[in-house]
């Protein structure tokens, strides 16, 4: 019998076997560190008096709480200051690269990884943060781990681990125009549910996942951990190859040829075979938003805000109406009225080049709402420089959006940016959770498109609806 | 780590599914860079509402927490692990947990028992019944005893023996370095090192205003 993916990265990392019942021992190719998840872990190794063992496998950068203004100027907030000044003092004290506020390379970790050309197919990579599944994009093993395993990273380069089950996510068929990656996770979330992937390495195959570039590839697998997966992965194949030549850490020469050699054999065998199989069709798909308080409680734009008493399952139907009473709807109204105060563009989900420029191109010569604020934030400091090479910041702005320093921003609302009670937000980011963006906040997940769509209208809308005149959905 | 055989303590009925690490420790209190004193963070939201369940007198004292399913997803953060802790429970019993929350208790001590949603429901309804009712939880038999219930929970076979010595993974880790050592000398040279550290060109990043 083959072996899926999942499994060959977990082979070709394998440092010991455990023996009766005892985890495997897995080497960690890149470790990830950012300021809230760190602290803890090196005061935990300076206390055992251990050191870092591979400095060289391991890159810092502030985005949690770092400000998307006047990032020239100490930080305003004294807490935040305390946490970024301590991720920078472990830094130098354990010789670990970082890129601060103000470096070119600062952003979302899970944005400047790829494009450092530090992500590559066939590695295992980890971060204190859940959303290290976006890196799977590249095929691969990528996941997110707490604090006490940032430090067993830190120290060993390794982690115990238990093999994880496979899942395969077929997903046939063409989007249709107006669709993105974005949309497709939505619906796998929808479909399979937030626990639907717990214990499962999700790969995400067929036709619509071949087509998408590497940038939707990363939105995709970002979102695994939304449907409760440990990892999503993605084949890698020319495209990946593409993306990663060139890039400041991408090998060269006879490397690069080797490199691309092993890659070629980084596929699901195809007599391989998953822990479990769903398939989705392409076009079938529309412009999805969520309508509750987990990723899971989405719908396509068309439809109404469902009624709880049409979930069958108790539990289900329990959560539809507490996430209505939190977001403050009522059922039965079109998703398509739901006015919106807050547009929020940016996030390792949809902060990247492509979303940037997707959104650009809708807003770009209309008119912003008036009652709606857009925050555009870029994932990362040089996707901000190459936006403004391209000329990209001075449409948002004339459109009457505010163009920000790089960061998580509003996605978790731990700098300034956050929303207020009941203020309501169309998001690119990952996370409608209670509060996430804001104490009280109401949070919708949207494609870029739609967020840009959304800006225009006041409510939340696809492109589609622009060519419909405003208010014909009332 | 301290070990763990039972424990018994004040049993805490949360009737909610899909709590996530959002919901125990909001993003707020994440910028604290100590490991203790996540008490007051606990459910930081839900505390201000008077009916809320551990602000009821008979469950102030709670340690063992009865939650509905996947418990523990979203944001990997080990916080809620140790706000759970610092508030005084001991074990967390659901029908599922998220991967990420239930190794990160792992690490720490805190123990997630996985048992039936049914038994769950047994458990709940004894709680409720009766306020302030004590469980026992013993690692040893895999058993929740409240009140006259007697239910089984499963665990991992590994984390329940490593709860039981009390035993630190990094130390049995490093208790394999040669086997580490000799992995990293078969390691491919195409693997990327972030160190010497190599850029785009340097460039200015202008900082952003505010524009009202
Ligand atoms: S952008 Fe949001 S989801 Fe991504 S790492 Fe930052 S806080 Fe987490």
């Amino acid at each position: 019998m083959g072996t899926t993916l999942a499994e060959k990265l977990w082979n070709s990392h394998l440092v010991r076997k455990g023996e009766d019942g005892a985890p495997d021992l897995i080497y960690i190719d890149l470790h990830m560190c950012h300021e809230v998840t760190s602290p803890q872990a090196f005061e935990g190794l300076r206390l055992a008096g251990r050191q870092v063992r591979r400095p060289d496998l391991t890159i810092a950068t502030e985005d949690h709480n770092t400000p998307t203004l006047d990032i020239d100027l100490p930080i305003a907030d004294l807490t935040s200051r305390t946490q970024i000044d301590t991720l920078r003092n472990n830094a130098k004290e354990f010789g670990i690269r970082i890129h601060s506020l103000g470096d070119a390379d600062q952003g979302v970790v899970h944005v400047v990884g790829p494009q450092l050309g530090l992500t590559m197919p066939g590695m295992t990579v980890v971060c204190g943060d859940s959303h290290t599944s976006t890196h799977g994009a590249f095929g691969a093993l990528a996941f997110g781990i707490g604090t006490s395993e940032v430090e067993h990273v830190l120290a060993t380069q390794t982690l115990p681990l238990k093999p994880f089950k496979t899942m395969a996510i077929n997903v046939n068929g063409h989007l249709p125009d107006g669709t993105t990656a974005k949309d497709i996770i939505l619906a796998v979330i929808a479909k399979i549910g937030t626990g639907g992937g717990q214990g499962y390495v999700l790969e995400y195959r067929g036709e619509a996942i071949r087509a998408l570039s590497m940038e939707a590839r990363m939105t995709v697998c970002n979102m695994s951990i939304e449907a409760g997966a440990r990892a999503g992965l993605i084949a890698p194949d020319d495209t990946t190859f593409e993306y990663v030549k060139g890039r400041p850490h991408a090998p060269e020469g006879a490397d690069w040829d080797s490199a691309v050699d092993y890659w070629r054999t980084l596929v699901t065998d195809d007599d391989a075979v998953f822990d479990a199989e769903i398939v989705l069709n392409a076009a079938d798909l529309e412009p999805f938003v969520t309508w509750g308080t987990n990723p899971g409680q989405g719908l396509p734009l068309s439809a109404s805000v469902p009624d709880p008493e049409d979930f069958a399952d108790a539990a289900e139907r329990e959560a539809a109406a507490n996430a209505l009473t939190y977001m403050g709807l009522t059922p039965g109204t079109p998703l398509r009225d739901i006015p919106i105060d807050t547009v929020f563009l940016g996030s390792c989900t949809n902060g990247r080049i492509e979303d940037l420029r997707a959104a650009a191109a809708i807003i770009k010569g209309q008119v912003k709402a008036p009652n709606t604020r857009m925050l555009v934030v870029p994932g990362s400091a040089r996707v901000r420089l190459q936006a403004e090479a391209e000329g990209l910041d001075q449409v948002f702005l004339d459109f009457g959006a505010e163009w920000r320093n790089a960061g998580c921003s509003m996605c978790l609302g731990m700098n300034p940016d956050q929303l207020r009670p009941q203020e309501r937000s169309a998001s690119t980011s990952n996370r409608n959770f209670e509060g996430r963006q804001g104490k009280g906040g109401r949070t919708h997940l949207v494609s870029p498109l739609v967020a840009a769509a959304t800006a225009i209208r006041g409510t939340l809308s696809s492109p589609a609806d622009l060519e419909a005149p405003v208010g014909a959905f009332a | 780590m301290e070990k763990f055989t039972t424990h018994t303590g004040v049993g805490v009925p949360l009737r909610r599914s899909n709590v996530d690490t959002d919901q125990i420790i909001p993003a707020v209190y994440l910028k604290r860079v100590t490991r203790t004193g996540f008490e007051d963070a606990l459910f930081a939201a839900w505390r201000g509402d008077p009916d809320f369940i551990l602000n009821r007198p008979e469950y102030e004292h709670g340690s063992v927490l009865v939650a509905g399913a996947d418990f523990g997803t979203g944001s990997s953060r080990e916080h809620a692990v140790w706000a759970l802790k610092d508030y005084g429970f001991k074990v967390v019993i659901a029908s599922r947990f998220a991967d990420i929350f239930r190794g990160n208790s792992g690490k720490q001590g805190l123990l997630t028992a996985v048992a039936s949603q049914e038994n769950v429901e047994l458990l709940w309804k004894v709680l409720e019944t009766q306020p302030g009712t004590d469980i026992t939880v013993s690692l040893e038999e895999r058993s929740i005893r409240c009140g006259d219930v007697v239910v089984p929970f499963e665990i991992d076979e590994y984390v329940r023996w490593r709860l039981m010595e009390g035993l630190d993974d990094i130390g049995l880790s490093l208790q394999h370095a040669d086997d580490i050592t000799d992995f990293e000398s078969r390691r491919e040279s195409w693997r990327p090192t972030t160190l010497p550290a190599k850029t785009e060109p340097k460039q200015a990043v202008e900082a952003a205003r505010p524009t009202s």
